[in-house]
């Protein structure tokens, strides 16, 4: 093949690849939300209530274990599961019983689940319960909220004083 | 269609790019070298933007937006080069893949090769992914918030990562330094892996040829200044990102994760991991006879430890030689069969008298004994003056070639043929000799074509003596498909033969 079309075939395969890159890494656009829609982040890490309470062992017991583990209480380590139910405008929009994660079920139960909603008002109602031994929901929120197009409503609960935030 | 059938067709479209890219400098038979060299890019660019980046929240988007506004030409220009190379850098990593895959290169001696090039994989998603999140853009907080719910779908952390972004208040300067140091930890964990990928290669391509590395630098640069990369808008972790001009060639498994579900993506990644892990097991090609050293002839010169293009020979003391003499031993599981050791061994000259040729190290499907027999019998047998060919089994068929008065012999590889054989078989009398091979930059066995032509030349042992005339033999590196070169060849042989030039 005659050097000017070597060099012209290169100069094309070359600016092929270089097309390739340039188109796609900026085409076509993501759309990961549509433009009239905006987002309810529920988000909650929390530590449930314990399954069980601290017993007082009896002396037989205390003696059945080694010197250095005669401690007077034992306390069960493992936590309740997390319950959350999400309404919004009425209608459940979500429901869920998270389990402490952890080996011996004592560590955080975690939910997170994004839902798409029309931008515009809502009414919104969270309920949580992280006490198995309780009955019904030890927490609950019912809000009026007013979402822009894209905007992020972040459902939490702050441990600190006990309450479920919206951000 | 079967695997030989896309096989066939993936070598044929090597070949056509072949005309259009000759001697050697073809992309698609250099892709893992390109790879290496958008790696160095990307290595050598992000010395400068780390050393002008602002490791905070605050201050990461200024810093990487300050480079594109403030010192376009410089800084701005560097971060072009950072991303496109990043973008490069996937495709030619994909595309090598599939190439080895097609042809067939996962199994047998390369197995290793092909295990330790699957976390690479890996690690350049990561690399590539944990580049957005540094811009702290709209486009950086959508690759780190959907990192984030990516790895949450994982059971692995006691916490949720996708916390760490739920506001701007959740962000922390700590935070960001662990991010900065997942993107400089984990390239510096490709590194060290491609050192594990190179281990079983003697001399690794690190860097394609120099037509190639100016047409690929060339492009980037070009792109680099014609479209340089911008940030879109500060993150802000109270919207969501949309519209983004997303980098499909790097973040498409996070759209992925979005469309189909990040379980349902990890499922995916996990059976296309164990497809790539499980591939060597299912090669049907037969295992062939490795190399054999025979210790009478053997005095550990060490050619054929320096010629072995997979490091499956090494040296040890050899059991009835001097204190300090050594032995050739050919690790069985590495040996490619290529018989490039044989063409290697200096006891491998078919000018020794002795009825049997037994040489140092050999190959038990086609030995040197055999060759120089055939190839005796078949110049005392013919009834017109031959031309010898010495052909590749994986370049064009010399013993097909239909010609009355050419001989071809189909070696496992061109570089098993030791070049004393030339002189050799013009002695006999051969009126000229053809060396062939695959195409140029495509030998199936990645040095025979580079050894051969060094031998030749007399740069390499052992080598062609200088009274053999380059008149009376020609080398043709034309693959399987450039019958025409070889033709030529043939012509020019017998026209020497017809005026009687040769000495």
């Amino acid at each position: 093949m005659k050097k000017f079309a070597v060099w012209l075939g290169q100069g094309i395969l070359y600016a092929a690849l270089a097309t390739v890159i340039v188109v796609f890494s900026r085409w076509p656009a993501y759309q990961n939300l549509a433009a009239d829609r905006a987002l309810i982040k529920i988000s909650i890490s929390h530590q449930g209530q314990l399954l069980g309470d601290c017993v007082e062992l009896t002396p037989q017991e205390l003696a059945k274990l080694p010197p250095n583990m005669r401690a007077p209480k034992s306390c069960p380590r493992e936590r309740s599961p997390l319950t959350v139910e999400v309404d919004v405008d009425g209608q459940l929009a979500h429901r869920q019983v998270a389990k402490p994660s952890g080996l011996s079920g004592d560590g955080a139960a975690v939910v997170y689940r994004r839902l798409e909603v029309p931008a515009g008002k809502h009414h919104i109602e969270v309920r949580m319960k992280d006490n198995a031994r309780s009955e019904g929901f030890d927490y609950t929120r019912s809000e009026e909220i007013d979402l822009a197009p894209a905007e992020i409503l972040v459902v939490d609960f702050d441990a600190a004083t006990r309450r479920i935030i919206l951000l | 269609m079967n695997a030989q059938a896309i096989r066939n067709s993936w070598k044929r479209f090597e070949d056509t790019l072949d005309l259009i890219f000759p001697g050697g400098s073809n992309p698609l038979r250099n892709l893992g070298a390109i790879a290496c060299l958008m790696f160095a890019i990307l290595l050598l660019s992000g010395i400068y933007l780390y050393a002008v980046f602002d490791t905070s929240v605050a201050g990461a988007w200024k810093s990487v937006d300050a480079l594109t506004r403030q010192q376009p030409w410089l800084g701005g220009w560097l971060r072009s080069m950072h991303r496109y190379a990043a973008d490069g850098f996937m495709i030619a990593t994909v595309l090598h893949l599939v190439r080895e895959w097609v042809m067939g290169h996962h199994s047998r001696f390369r197995r290793v090769t092909w295990l330790t090039g699957i976390p690479l994989l890996a690690f350049l998603y990561v690399s590539g992914i944990g580049g957005f999140w540094l811009n702290w853009d709209r486009l950086g907080q959508y690759a780190a918030v959907a990192s984030a719910e990516l790895l949450d779908a994982l059971p692995l952390l006691a916490t949720s990562l996708s916390r760490n972004f739920l506001s701007a208040e959740a962000v922390s300067d700590r935070l960001f330094s662990l991010l900065v140091f997942v993107h400089l930890g984990v390239p510096l964990l490709l590194l060290f892996g491609l050192w594990f990928h190179l281990q079983r290669i003697t001399r690794p391509n690190i860097l394609p040829p120099g037509s190639v590395s100016i047409g690929v630098l060339a492009s980037l640069g070009i792109i680099a200044v014609a479209v340089p990369v911008i940030s879109t808008a500060p993150a802000e972790l109270g919207l969501v990102a949309t519209a983004l001009p997303l980098d499909w060639i790097l973040l498409h498994l996070l759209v992925l994760a979005d469309v189909l579900s990040a379980r349902s993506t990890w499922i995916l990644i996990a059976l296309v991991l164990a497809l790539l892990v499980a591939a060597p097991l299912f090669s049907a090609r037969a295992t062939a006879a490795v190399a054999v050293v025979d210790a009478d002839n053997c005095n550990g010169c060490r050619r054929c430890v320096e010629d072995c293009p997979y490091s499956a020979i090494t040296l040890e003391p050899h059991p009835h030689g001097k204190p300090g003499q050594q032995i050739a031993v050919v690790a069985a599981e590495r040996c490619a069969s290529c018989g490039i050791c044989a063409g290697a061994c200096p006891s491998a000259t078919p000018f020794r008298s002795v009825v049997e040729l037994v040489n140092g190290i050999d190959m038990p499907q086609l030995s040197v004994d055999t060759l120089r027999r055939t190839l005796l019998d078949a110049l005392a047998s013919a009834r017109v003056p031959q031309i010898i060919a010495f052909g590749c089994a994986h370049g064009l068929d010399v013993e097909a070639l239909g010609e009355a008065d050419v001989t071809g012999y189909n070696l496992l590889c061109t570089g098993m043929l030791p070049p004393s054989f030339v002189e050799y078989a013009l002695r006999a009398g051969a009126v000229g000799v053809i060396i062939s091979g695959c195409a140029e930059g495509a030998c199936e066995f990645r040095l025979g074509n580079t050894w051969t032509a060094q031998r030749l030349r007399g740069e390499r042992e052992p080598h062609l003596r200088r009274n053999v005339s380059s008149r009376d033999y020609r080398v043709v590196f034309a693959g399987d498909r450039d019958r025409g070169r070889l033709d030529q060849a043939i012509k020019e042989l017998r026209g020497n033969a017809a005026t009687g030039i040769n000495p």
